[in-house]
């Protein structure tokens, strides 16, 4: 595995995006790793949430934007809680679904079979609204 | 108009000469009023560049000198000795900033550079016009110095103090000296026996005859200035006649009271009447009124009293206040840990076997509560798996502390090796964000406890701690390898940040010296002047001005001492005299002066009715000129006709 | 006295044992619960993204509303407290946000006015918004719910369970500690119940992701079962529907993966306020569970 970095790597629209829609510095992150250790769902993550930030930080939107991680963060807000500087992965986490589904990069997660499945559930009413806002846009 | 003043623009190569076009602001101040000579050159500073202004003082006859160059904290103090010797009053040697406030603020606006260079320095013309012919106020020194604090720095600070043969006093508030280091085991980077090589320190200061040693006493206030410092030490009520106790210990073997040991970190219990540890200096004990069975049960007990062969034991005594005239003071406060309940992800304190870093440098103390073996302190079991954690509340600038606590990678570094050491079958792992080792044979004791000692270490910070099954859980990381990392150990151990002792701040406050604002004790220049506290006479040393090993600490203390022992060569101390000066004629004698000065330097007379200065102790802050109503109160060289006559200049009125 | 309450479409729905035991025990400590006569769903998720305007107009539309009531607004469950309370600091403290927001407002009334009588007022954030709890604490007063107790749950060890949204964000929430919260703690202890501390009680229950993911929700609410059992809980209290689902309806898939699981009933803090203050067990609705509450409570002859 290797990559080339180069200067104009690092200046990119879309993470530009990422940090005025997530209100986050980037590179205010020292990859200390506490957001991924302390976050309830690592497990089930292709990529840990420091090592999002961390590829955010080297320029790698594509890999960030098409990994299973965004999806699966319960925004339960721990990892945001304990960082030591204070930078919301719950928030980057936000922005990149939000990217996701506002420029159509992939469908909602929820399709219409699962709609169907979903409002058919007997679970509580703003869990269903909120999974629905959060992984449908 | 007599002035014959001379003005001299440096180019300081290109930092000047870039942006202001200086031969132009030469010329035009040449035909400034009052100015009899006006030149520019390269370096000014330079020999001939000093010789220039020396020339022209003696050709010109001038009166008053003005240097247009860098910040007067550069070279005010060369020009002023330029000035000297060709026969001027240092005073009338003047400054204009035109490089820090002016080309290298402007570099984009050359036209805008020079203009502004042209009025600064006619504002300092404006000056300069007016200014007298001063001379440095002298104030006798007393060659005794005030040692506060005595841990490792104090001691050392003290001895050396004391071994130039000046008088020391050294005041600890605590029942024995030592401080932190002498509850530590061993020492990075080469694990030699802390109090093997405290004790003899301690024993030397307390037996040194130039050293007056307090313990169980604090400052309780301070007055003066440099050189003539008035302290009065308030010598806590310590219930027992220390001057004939003999150390026997009957009282300590007796008394039934017992409390949790501050020395040992609560990790085991004291008696009511204590020395902290074995080796303390002065082996005496002290009767903790908070915790005594005679106290807290009106009279009940006083089995210490009957005990005692000589009649030590005094439940009527009471604080002592104690005077000394000092010349100069030393700051060795020392530091703290930051309180583990601040850490709540990691239980808070809640959990028996999540420790500090100080109880886990008493378990390994062979003198420690466990007699040096490492024991979980839930169970008394051997640990089989430690987990240390670095950076626990430092390096965090949302929560808590946002600086590096510097001693605490090594520290950890050591406790896991020692560990191992102990515990030969167990595993030591160490969570780190990054290994900071700068210092002589730092990293090598790193790699060490790696490689021979295979403390996993593991990067990543540690979110969670909480015990489960008996066994401490942790929830870290390893961000090298992009896995979350659980770890169900025996025993954890947090590397807490380190702050400054929680008595330091009130101190400065007494002391009128400044922190930063976690409460570390601010030097008086980052790097030159490492030391000094920005008040003279003040002098600063190991770890109440910023986190700081032993060897760090010692150097500091001898270099502080070094500091003092310079001052104390003199036999009288010279001040700037830009103070306050009160004219008797006009002053009506309201006392607003008085009330207002933050140093206490303005006094009345009652005889004549009217205010005066008291010169060696105005810090000329210009506080009582700005009150007084009738305008009696000026500074020196900085008058308020002077100050009209500047601002005129600025403002081409 | 009467305070305004925001119930929100769970609680009017499939959370309705959760709205009947909080008025009931309201009722008792001589509350009355004013619900808003109009409202609608908060949103459920407060956004996390910057440009979000539109995304908080439903919180602040109720709160503009809660806002011709009183100067407080009182809410259960936490999601809908969080979302209030985050739109709440956002109105109160960003001008430009408000201002923009408050334009939707008056919008919304222009074009509903033709079919009601109905207006929105614009709103600045003046509201105290209060969960339940803090109610408990700070308007009625421990004290009080103290004498109030007619049977204190001696020897029942529970379980409180805080989950995130009270929580966090810890700087805008500031509801309690957010490592080591007692809030809870100390109302159970007024209850005389046994407080089971347990680690887990601020971890996630795997929230709105059961809706998509089950499997990691049942993991998620697994640890918190779990930590909890391993300390002996007879129940496990919760102040939001969501959690109290997660917890509850997955134990079953629990027992498959956990050897020695054993069931623990998952229910609303006010339920057992309402036990603890004598009501009725049929105003308590302990009908919703999948892990029946009645058998523990009645073992330790508390109903
Ligand atoms: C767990 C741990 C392990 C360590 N291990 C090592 C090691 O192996 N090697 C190493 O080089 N360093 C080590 N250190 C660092 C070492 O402890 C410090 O460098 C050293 O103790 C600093 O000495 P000090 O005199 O500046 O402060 P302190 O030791 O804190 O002494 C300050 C003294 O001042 C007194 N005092 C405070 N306020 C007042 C007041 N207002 N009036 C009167 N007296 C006052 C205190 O009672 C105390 O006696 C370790 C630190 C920790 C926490
Ligand atoms: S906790 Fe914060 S600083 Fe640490 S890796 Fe995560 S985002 Fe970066
Ligand atoms: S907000 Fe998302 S990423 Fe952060 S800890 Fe919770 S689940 Fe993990
Ligand atoms: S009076 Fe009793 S309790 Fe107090 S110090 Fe003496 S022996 Fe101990
Ligand atoms: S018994 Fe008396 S002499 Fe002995 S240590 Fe105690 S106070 Fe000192
Ligand atoms: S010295 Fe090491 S453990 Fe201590 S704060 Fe600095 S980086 Fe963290
Ligand atoms: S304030 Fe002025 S007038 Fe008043 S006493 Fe002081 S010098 Fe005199």
């Amino acid at each position: 595995m290797k990559l080339r970095l180069t200067a104009d790597m690092l200046v990119d629209e879309v993470l530009e995006r990422v940090e005025t829609l997530s209100g986050q510095k980037l590179r205010a992150c020292y990859q200390c790793g506490r957001c991924s250790a302390g976050c309830p769902v690592v497990e089930e993550m292709d990529i840990i949430p420091s090592e999002v930030i961390r590829l955010l930080q080297l320029g790698q939107v594509d890999e960030v934007l098409s990994s299973k991680t965004i999806w699966i963060c319960a925004s339960c807000l721990q990892c945001a809680s304990r960082c030591p500087k204070g930078v919301e992965f719950s928030s980057i986490c936000d922005a990149l679904r939000a990217i996701v589904l506002r420029t159509r990069l992939a469908t909602p997660k929820i399709d219409a079979d699962g709609l169907t499945r979903v409002m058919m559930s007997d679970a509580p009413q703003m869990g269903v609204v909120g999974a629905l806002r959060k992984l449908n846009g | 108009m007599g002035e014959r003043i001379g003005v001299f623009v440096c180019h300081c190569g290109t930092n000047i000469a870039g942006v202001v076009d200086v031969k132009r602001v030469a010329e035009e101040l040449a035909d400034y009023p009052g100015v009899a000579y006006s030149t520019d050159y390269t370096y000014m500073c330079s020999d001939p560049g000093q010789n220039l202004v020396k020339d022209a003082i003696k050709k010109h006859k001038l009166t008053g000198v003005i240097v247009a160059a860098c910040s007067p904290t550069l070279h005010e103090a060369t020009f002023r000795r330029a000035g000297t010797a060709a026969g001027m009053n240092q005073y009338q040697v003047e400054i204009a900033n035109i490089r820090e406030q002016c080309s290298w603020v402007h570099r984009d606006n050359k036209e805008a550079a020079t203009e502004k260079a042209i009025r600064t320095i006619k504002i300092m013309v404006e000056k300069a016009r007016l200014d007298e012919a001063l001379d440095p106020i002298s104030v006798p020194m007393t060659p005794r110095a005030l040692v506060v604090g005595g841990g490792i720095a104090g001691i050392q600070a003290a001895l050396d103090i004391a071994n130039a043969g000046h008088e020391v006093v050294l005041v600890e508030k605590s029942a024995s000296i030592g401080g932190h280091m002498a509850q530590l085991s061993e020492t990075f980077p080469t694990l030699d026996c802390s109090q093997c090589i405290m004790t003899p320190k301690m024993v030397e200061v307390a037996q040194h005859p130039k050293v007056k040693l307090m313990t169980y006493s604090e400052v309780d206030d301070v007055s003066g200035y440099v050189g003539n410092f008035k302290v009065r030490i308030r010598k806590k009520a310590a219930y027992v006649n220390r001057d004939v106790c003999t150390g026997c210990g009957l009282c300590i073997e007796k008394c039934p009271a017992t409390t949790p040991s501050e020395f040992d970190e609560q990790l085991a219990d004291r008696k009511a009447i204590y020395t902290p540890f074995p080796q303390a200096v002065p082996n005496k004990p002290v009767l903790d009124a908070e915790h005594c069975t005679y106290f807290l049960k009106d009279g009940k007990c006083g089995i210490c009293a009957k005990v005692c062969p000589l009649d030590c034991i005094d439940y009527e005594q009471k604080d002592e206040f104690i005077d000394f005239e000092v010349g100069a003071i030393v700051v060795a406060t020392g530091y703290d840990l930051y309180p583990i309940e601040n850490l709540g992800e990691y239980g808070g304190g809640k959990y028996p076997d999540v420790v500090t870093s100080l109880q886990f440098e008493r378990m390994l103390s062979a003198s420690g509560p466990t007699g040096g073996e490492i024991l979980r302190p839930s169970d008394g079991e051997v640990p089989k798996e430690v987990v240390f954690l670095t950076c626990c509340g430092s390096r965090d600038t949302e929560s808590h502390l946002p600086y590096c606590s510097k001693i605490c990678c090594m520290y950890l570094t050591k406790h896991a090796m020692l560990y191992k050491h102990n515990v030969h079958e167990g595993q030591a792992y160490v969570f780190y964000m990054d290994v900071r080792t700068g210092g002589k044979g730092y990293e090598e004791f790193y790699t060490r406890a790696a490689e021979e000692d295979d403390v996993l270490y593991i990067r990543g910070k540690v979110s969670k701690i909480f015990e489960e099954d008996g066994k401490v859980m942790v929830w870290g990381v390893d961000t090298l390898s992009g896995k979350k990392i659980e770890i169900a150990a025996d025993m954890a151990v947090l590397g807490l940040a380190t702050i400054p002792n929680q008595s330091a701040a009130k101190l400065a406050n007494m002391l009128k010296i400044h922190a930063d604002e976690w409460g570390f004790l601010s030097e008086a220049h980052p790097k030159l002047r490492p030391v000094e506290s920005l008040t003279p006479g003040f002098y600063l040393a190991g770890s109440a001005q910023g986190p700081k090993d032993i060897p760090e600490s010692v150097a500091q203390a001898s270099a502080a001492a070094s500091k003092v022992a310079a001052l104390f060569a003199e036999t009288e101390y010279h001040r700037e005299p830009i103070i306050a000066v009160i004219d008797e004629d006009t002053c009506a004698g309201c006392r607003v002066c008085v009330s207002v000065c933050p140093y206490d330097a303005a006094e009345f007379d009652d005889e004549k009715k009217v205010a005066r200065i008291k010169e060696a102790i105005c810090e000329g802050c210009g506080v009582c000129i700005a009150a007084c109503p009738s305008g009696s109160a000026q500074q020196k060289n900085l008058t308020d006709e002077q100050l009209y006559k500047m601002v005129s200049a600025a403002l081409e009125v | 006295m009467k305070i305004p309450y925001y119930p929100g479409c769970t609680l009017h729905e499939r959370a309705r044992d959760f709205d009947d035991s909080a008025r009931e025990c309201a009722m008792a400590l001589g509350v009355e619960l004013e619900e808003l006569p109009v409202w609608t769903c908060c949103g459920a998720v407060y956004p996390l993204v910057t440009d979000s305007v539109m995304d908080i107009l439903a919180g602040v539309r109720n709160l503009s509303y809660a806002s011709r009531l009183g100067d407080k607004v009182v809410t259960l469950c936490s999601f809908c407290y969080n979302v209030l309370k985050r739109c709440n600091n956002v109105m109160r403290d960003d001008a430009e946000k408000r201002e923009k927001v408050n334009l939707f407002l008056r919008a919304d009334t222009e074009s509903r006015e033709k079919i009601e009588s109905y207006t929105l007022e614009d709103y600045e954030g003046q509201l105290e918004v209060l969960h339940y709890i803090e109610m408990l604490r700070d308007v009625v007063g421990y004290d009080k719910v103290a004498s109030a107790v007619t049977k204190r749950l001696e020897g029942l060890k529970v379980a409180p369970y805080y989950g995130c949204m009270l929580l966090r964000p810890k700087k805008e929430m500031k509801f309690d500690d957010p490592e080591q919260p007692t809030i809870f703690e100390n109302l159970l202890e007024v209850l005389g119940c046994d407080v089971v501390d347990f680690p887990m009680k601020t971890e996630c229950c795997g929230g709105f992701q059961v809706v998509n993911d089950e499997e990691l929700a049942v993991s998620c609410s697994q640890n918190i079962v779990v930590s909890a059992l391993k300390r002996e809980a007879d129940i496990i209290v919760t102040t939001c529907p969501l959690c109290r689902y997660n917890l509850d309806r997955h134990q079953e898939r629990m027992a498959e993966r956990v050897d020695g699981f054993t069931s623990v009933p998952v229910i609303y803090f006010t339920q057992l306020l309402g036990v603890a203050l004598g009501i009725d067990k049929e105003h308590l609705d302990f009908t919703d569970n999948s892990v029946d509450p009645i058998n523990v409570l009645a073992e330790k002859s508390l109903l």
